[in-house]
C-alpha cells in the first residue's frame, strides 16, 4: 500500500428527477429532484476493501455505480489516480475501463442466456483486442481456475442456466477480473446466494484480493459481512455518509447515533445474545424531501433543535475515523 | 387428555412429491416434526431444502401437480391431510394463519388496507356487522402499531416493513392458535426487521401463539426460535432447542452452517465453507444425502441413510457418526 489515494470522492451529488402530476409540483414550487447521493467523499487506498453500508435508499448503490462513472454526477469529482473520472471524454474512458470493473447482484441477470459462460469471460479481452483468440482461452481457463469453476474445459461451454447461481457468481467475478483491473465496485455480490454460497464467495473475493492485490468498494446492506470483509466501513442514511473509520473503531465504538441504531438491530446468530431492540422511532423519510439539518434528527434520540438547522459536518473522532453528528 | 406440552401441531412422516416431465421431484422426504402451544418453531434450511414447501402442505397449499405422498398433518389430532377441502378452508386463516415472503405481491393493489380486512372477516364471520368489524380493525391496527386513520390507504402507499405489518395483522384479525410465517423479514431492512421481531414476540404473548418460522436466516431463528429444525435435501438431519443447535450442533451440516455465518460480535479471520451442492432431488443418492459434501463421510454414509434419532435429550440428528452424543471425528 503506498499513500497516494487509488481512488478519491469528492462531494460527490445525483439528483434524479421526479415525474410527478403538475398538482404536487405547485404545492411544492419546484421541480421535484430525488436528492439520492448527496455530498459524499471519501477516499480509497490500493490495496484496501471500503464498505458502504448502508438501508435501501441510503445511495449506496448509486455511489458505486457514480465512482465507474456508469452515470454522470449532477456534481462533484472522482479522481481515479489523478485522473478526473467525470469530465473524462468516453473515448479516455473506455481506455480506463479494464482497470475498473464491477460485480453486481445478480448474476443470472447480468449474464446473457445466449452466451456460454466461456464466452461472457472472454468478452472483455474480445473487446479490448487482449492477444489471440488461443491466448485469451488460455486467459479465461486459468479464470475459472482461480474462482473455482473447475473443470475449466467442461464449464467452459455451459450456459449460464446450466449452472448454479453459486457458480454464475463466480462466472461474473472471473469476467470482472479478465482485464486485469485494480479496482472492483461489488455491489451486494451476495445477497442473492445462499448462506454457504454466500461463505464461499466471500472467501473467494478475499482470496482474489490478496493474489491479484485489488482494491475494493464493497456495497453492502448487511453489517456483519461488511465487518468479516472490509478494511474500513462507510455509513451511509438518505444520501450522505454518517460515519466513515477503520472497521474495529465502527463497529467497536460506533459515533453516530444511526450506526449505533443498526448495530443494535442486527441479527445475532446467537440465541444467548437474545434482546429487545432499541429501535429509532419512524422510518426512513423519502429521499424527495429529506429533513432539514442532519437527516436523521426527526428519528433521533438525540435531536436538539440545533440539529434540525445545519447539516453535521464529519468530524474526527479518532484515528481515521469521523462522525457528522452536532453532539461530537 | 391434554397436557401442557401436549403438540399443537404434529407432522408425521410427511412426503411431498412433484411429478416432472423427466420423473419425480421428491421435495419433502418423509419429515416428522412438532410444535408445541405456545413456541416458536424454525425451520432452517437453504434454497432447494423443502422447507418452504412443508410449510405450504400444512395449510394443504402445494400447487398441483404436487401432492402429498404419504404421511400426517395433525393440528389439534386432526388430520388436515386427509380433511374434506370444504373443512380445510375453515381451517386455513381462522385456525391457522400464512405470512409471506413478499407482502407486495401478497396484498392486493386495487384494495385499501381496511377492505382487505373486511375480506378476511366477512368470509370467516359472514354475519358480522360493518360497525363490528371496524372496531376490530381498529384493534387490531393498534396492536401493529399503526395509526387507524390509515386503514383507508391502498399497499402502495405504505412502507415495506407497514405492508409487512398489515400482513401480519391480517393473520391474526381472527385470532389463529397458529401462525406460519415463510421468510417474513426477508424484504425488511435491518432496522425495520428488527422491529417485526420485536412486534412478533410481544403478539405472541398477546394472542397466545403458536409461530412456525421458516427461513434462511439462522439470525432471525437465533432470535425467535425456542427449537429448530434444520432441513436438507428434503430432510429434517437435526432437530433441538435453539440453544443447542447453534452452540452445540451435533450434524455435520448444521455445524457447516453455523460456521459460514459471519457474526458482528465475533473478529473471524475466515469462515468455514462447504463446498458442493445438494443433491437434486429426482433420484436422490441412497444413504445420506449430505454425504457427498460432508467433511467426516465414511463409508456406511455412502450406503445406509441415518435416521433422526434421540442422541442428546430433547436433540435428535440424521448421522451415522454420531456416537455418545458426540459428533465422533474418528472413523
Amino acid at each position: 500500500m503506498n499513500d497516494a489515494p487509488l481512488l478519491e470522492v469528492k462531494d460527490l451529488v445525483k439528483e434524479f428527477a421526479v415525474r410527478k402530476n403538475p398538482f404536487d409540483k405547485a404545492l411544492a414550487g419546484t421541480d421535484l429532484k430525488v436528492h439520492a447521493v448527496d455530498g459524499v467523499s471519501f477516499s480509497l487506498k490500493k490495496g484496501e476493501v471500503l464498505g458502504l453500508a448502508g438501508e435501501s435508499g441510503s445511495g449506496k448503490s448509486t455511489v458505486g455505480r457514480l465512482t465507474l462513472r456508469l452515470m454522470d454526477p449532477t456534481a462533484g469529482r472522482v479522481d481515479f489516480e489523478g485522473t478526473d473520472l467525470t469530465t473524462l471524454s468516453e473515448e479516455a474512458l473506455r481506455r480506463l475501463r479494464p482497470r475498473m470493473q464491477m460485480v453486481f447482484q445478480d448474476p443470472l441477470s447480468s449474464l446473457s442466456p445466449r452466451m456460454s459462460i466461456g464466452a461472457a469471460i472472454r468478452h472483455g479481452l474480445d473487446v479490448h483486442h487482449v492477444g489471440d483468440r488461443h491466448e485469451r482461452n488460455d486467459v479465461v481457463r486459468s479464470l475459472m481456475d482461480d474462482v473455482g469453476l473447475t473443470p475449466a474445459d467442461f464449464l467452459f461451454q455451459k450456459y449460464p442456466h446450466q449452472i448454479s447461481g453459486g457458480q454464475a457468481q463466480r462466472v461474473v467475478i472471473a469476467r470482472a477480473l479478465a482485464l486485469n483491473p485494480d479496482f472492483v465496485v461489488a455491489d451486494e455480490p451476495i445477497a442473492m446466494a445462499d448462506v454457504s454460497v454466500r461463505a464461499l464467495i466471500m472467501e473467494l473475493l478475499k482470496k482474489l484480493k490478496d493474489k491479484r492485490d485489488l482494491t475494493y468498494l464493497f456495497i453492502t446492506h448487511d453489517l456483519a459481512t461488511a465487518k468479516y470483509l472490509c478494511d474500513r466501513v462507510a455509513v451511509m442514511y438518505l444520501g450522505r455518509i454518517v460515519e466513515i473509520g477503520p472497521k474495529d473503531e465502527v463497529f467497536r465504538h460506533p459515533h453516530h447515533p444511526y450506526t449505533k441504531a443498526l448495530l443494535n438491530a442486527v441479527p445475532v446468530p446467537d440465541p444467548g445474545r437474545r434482546r429487545t431492540h432499541e429501535l429509532p422511532r419512524g422510518e426512513i423519510p423519502s429521499a424527495v424531501f429529506p429533513p432539514s439539518g442532519c437527516h436523521f434528527h426527526p428519528r433521533c434520540p438525540f435531536a436538539m433543535p440545533a440539529c434540525q438547522e445545519a447539516r453535521p459536518p464529519l468530524k474526527n473522532v479518532g484515528s481515521g475515523h469521523q462522525s457528522a453528528c452536532i453532539l461530537e | 387428555m391434554s397436557t401442557m406440552s401436549e403438540a399443537l401441531l404434529k407432522i408425521e412422516d410427511l412426503s411431498i412429491d412433484y411429478p416432472i416431465a423427466i420423473g419425480t421431484v421428491h421435495a419433502v422426504r418423509g419429515i416428522s416434526l412438532e410444535v408445541e402451544a405456545g413456541q416458536t418453531l424454525g425451520v432452517v434450511g437453504e434454497s432447494g431444502s423443502g422447507k418452504s414447501t412443508m410449510g405450504l402442505a400444512i395449510l394443504r397449499l402445494v400447487r398441483a401437480p404436487g401432492k402429498i405422498s404419504e404421511g400426517r398433518v395433525l393440528f389439534e389430532g386432526k388430520d388436515l391431510a386427509s380433511l374434506p377441502e370444504e373443512e380445510m378452508r375453515k381451517v386455513r386463516g381462522k385456525d391457522i394463519a400464512m405470512v409471506f415472503q413478499n407482502p407486495l405481491t401478497s396484498l392486493n393493489p386495487l384494495m385499501r388496507i381496511d377492505q382487505h380486512f373486511y375480506e378476511v372477516l366477512k368470509t370467516h364471520k359472514p354475519e358480522i356487522k360493518k360497525a363490528e368489524a371496524r372496531q376490530l380493525i381498529v384493534k387490531i391496527l393498534e396492536d401493529l402499531g399503526i395509526e387507524s386513520r390509515r386503514m383507508g390507504v391502498y399497499p402502495h402507499q405504505l412502507s415495506g416493513g407497514m405492508r409487512q405489518r398489515i400482513m401480519i395483522g391480517l393473520g391474526l384479525v381472527l385470532h389463529p392458535k397458529l401462525v406460519i410465517c415463510d421468510e417474513p423479514t426477508t424484504a425488511l431492512d435491518v432496522i425495520v426487521e428488527a422491529g417485526f421481531i420485536d412486534l412478533l414476540k410481544r403478539l405472541q404473548k398477546e394472542f397466545s401463539l403458536t409461530i412456525v418460522v421458516i427461513t434462511h436466516n439462522l439470525g432471525l431463528v437465533a432470535e425467535l426460535a425456542d427449537r429448530i429444525a434444520v432441513m436438507y435435501a428434503g430432510q429434517v438431519v437435526e432437530n433441538a432447542t435453539a440453544s443447542e443447535i447453534f452452540h452445540k450442533p451435533l450434524h455435520p451440516y448444521t455445524q457447516g452452517l453455523i460456521a459460514c455465518v459471519p457474526n458482528i460480535d465475533l473478529d473471524q479471520q475466515t469462515l468455514t465453507t462447504m463446498e458442493g451442492s445438494p443433491p437434486g432431488l429426482v433420484n436422490p443418492p441412497a444413504g445420506c444425502a449430505f454425504a457427498p459434501r460432508c467433511p467426516h463421510v465414511m463409508g456406511r454414509c455412502r450406503i445406509q441413510e441415518p435416521e433422526l434419532i434421540e442422541h442428546r435429550p430433547g436433540h435428535k440428528a440424521a448421522c451415522w457418526k454420531i456416537t455418545h452424543g458426540e459428533l465422533n471425528h474418528h472413523e
